[in-house]
């Protein structure tokens, strides 16, 4: 089997895997990491956004074998590694951001992406850059809001909905 | 998924000596083919990712002053590196999808795929571009030929288009919400020859020239030169989204819409 190389979440890890297996299902189950959910298995939902070379991508349609040599991030590697949350985890928080928390991985995952080319987004940015993303809980508007607030810009005038 | 072969070359040359063997198939970003093959709909025994070709990556102007995009260049990069030079087309790659599908999907995989529903190909066929291929160039006229349909032989890759820039440009998609794809998108671009316009998303044949609108346009390029004029719905798509009548009246609208966006 082909020997696949990467970097995830800032160490180099590397391993055996066939063609067909996904960046997903490398993640899941090669490396442990399940923070990056499987939601719908076929790239409309979201949930398994990770950052491959800086960029947001579906990482259940992306093949492991493709990320060979890239720098990958996941929501494992977001928070701070004494456990202290990344300022967006801590927005989603204070702003009740989920519910059920599904899709929160990617959409923190987007958000990071979104903030890090786009630093102070105006709400219909974020609304527009989360197109990708599907919450069935939310109905968005908290999370909008929490990204809106981790990107330090006042949250008070986005009225309750 | 199903067992399959995969190589990763990284140059155009390898890519076409592993593509020749029997049922390999290129993979270029995977934003179609991956969920085609999740449901086998697709099943090629061999994938060749052209992803780590450098070769075939990037925006540059050429010394003719065209626009040549690499045939793995993604629609991300385009949208942000090809908005001074051809603003219509940088516009048409930020639609495409969601910007996670944008960082992955490529030029290349969009037109050799040739879905009917697809943005790209309005794109080429409407500046007259020229898709330059691991063995030729083949002019967009001569390029798409049908639905998921192209004149690419087997085994030949998209390795670069190359866009006249036009003088003026606009597209215009009626985005189906679900797909993102377009239920119709009409790209106009007027150059000092005369004026193209490229229909996708309507017809079962996929994209295709307007050749009544380019006419009347050539001659007075304003939304009024096209308003008494319509397109049959016969060969229109017709789905739970859109009747084929629905379709062939979204044309002129749209056509309208962009050529006031492209004029004004």
């Amino acid at each position: 089997m082909p020997r696949v190389t990467m970097t995830v979440n800032g160490k180099p890890v590397s391993g055996e895997v066939e063609g067909r297996r996904l960046l997903v299902q490398f993640l899941r189950e090669d490396l442990d990491l399940t923070g990056t959910h499987v939601g719908c298995d076929t790239s409309q939902c979201g949930a398994c956004v990770v950052h491959v070379d800086g960029h947001a991508v579906k990482a259940c349609t992306m093949f492991a074998a493709e990320a060979e040599g890239a720098d990958v991030t996941t929501i494992e590697g977001i928070a701070a590694p004494d456990g202290t949350l990344n300022a967006i985890q801590q927005a989603f928080q204070d702003h009740h951001g989920l519910q059920c928390g599904f899709c929160t991985p990617g959409m923190v995952m987007s958000a990071a992406a979104l903030l890090a080319e786009n630093p102070k987004p105006s709400e219909a940015e974020v609304r527009d850059y989360l197109e990708g993303n599907i919450c069935r809980c939310t109905g968005y508007h908290n999370i909008v809001k929490a990204i809106m607030a981790a990107s330090g810009q006042d949250v008070n005038a986005i009225a309750a909905e | 998924m199903y067992e399959f072969d995969f190589e990763r070359p990284t140059s155009v040359a390898d890519a076409v000596a592993a593509l020749g063997t029997e049922e390999a198939q290129a993979l270029g970003g995977g934003q179609t083919l991956i969920p085609t093959m999740k449901q086998r709909l697709a099943m090629p025994a061999k994938l060749v990712s052209l992803t780590g070709i450098a070769e075939m990556q990037g925006v540059r102007r050429n010394d003719a002053g065209e626009l040549c995009i690499g045939g793995g260049t993604t629609h991300a990069t385009v949208a942000r590196e090809a908005r001074d030079a051809y603003p219509a087309l940088a516009d048409l790659a930020s639609h495409i999808g969601d910007p996670a599908v944008r960082n992955r999907g490529t030029i290349g995989g969009s037109l050799a795929n040739n879905d009917p529903s697809a943005c790209y190909p309005a794109a080429v066929l409407g500046s007259g571009a020229t898709v330059v291929t691991s063995n030729r160039e083949i002019a967009a006229d001569d390029f798409f030929e049908g639905m998921f349909t192209t004149a690419l032989e087997d085994g030949e890759i998209i390795t670069e288009v190359r866009f006249p820039v036009p003088e003026a440009a606009n597209y215009q998609k009626f985005e189906q919400p679900a797909s993102r794809f377009a239920l119709v998108g009409v790209f106009v671009a007027r150059f000092s020859g005369g004026v193209r316009v490229a229909v996708t998303g309507a017809a079962e044949e996929g994209v295709f020239r307007w050749h009544e609108a380019e006419k009347a346009l050539s001659s007075d390029f304003g939304p009024g030169a096209v308003e008494g004029l319509s397109v049959s719905a016969d060969g229109m798509i017709a789905d739970l989204h859109g009747s084929a009548a629905y379709r062939a009246h979204l044309v002129g609208v749209l056509t309208k819409r962009a050529v006031a966006a492209a004029a004004g």
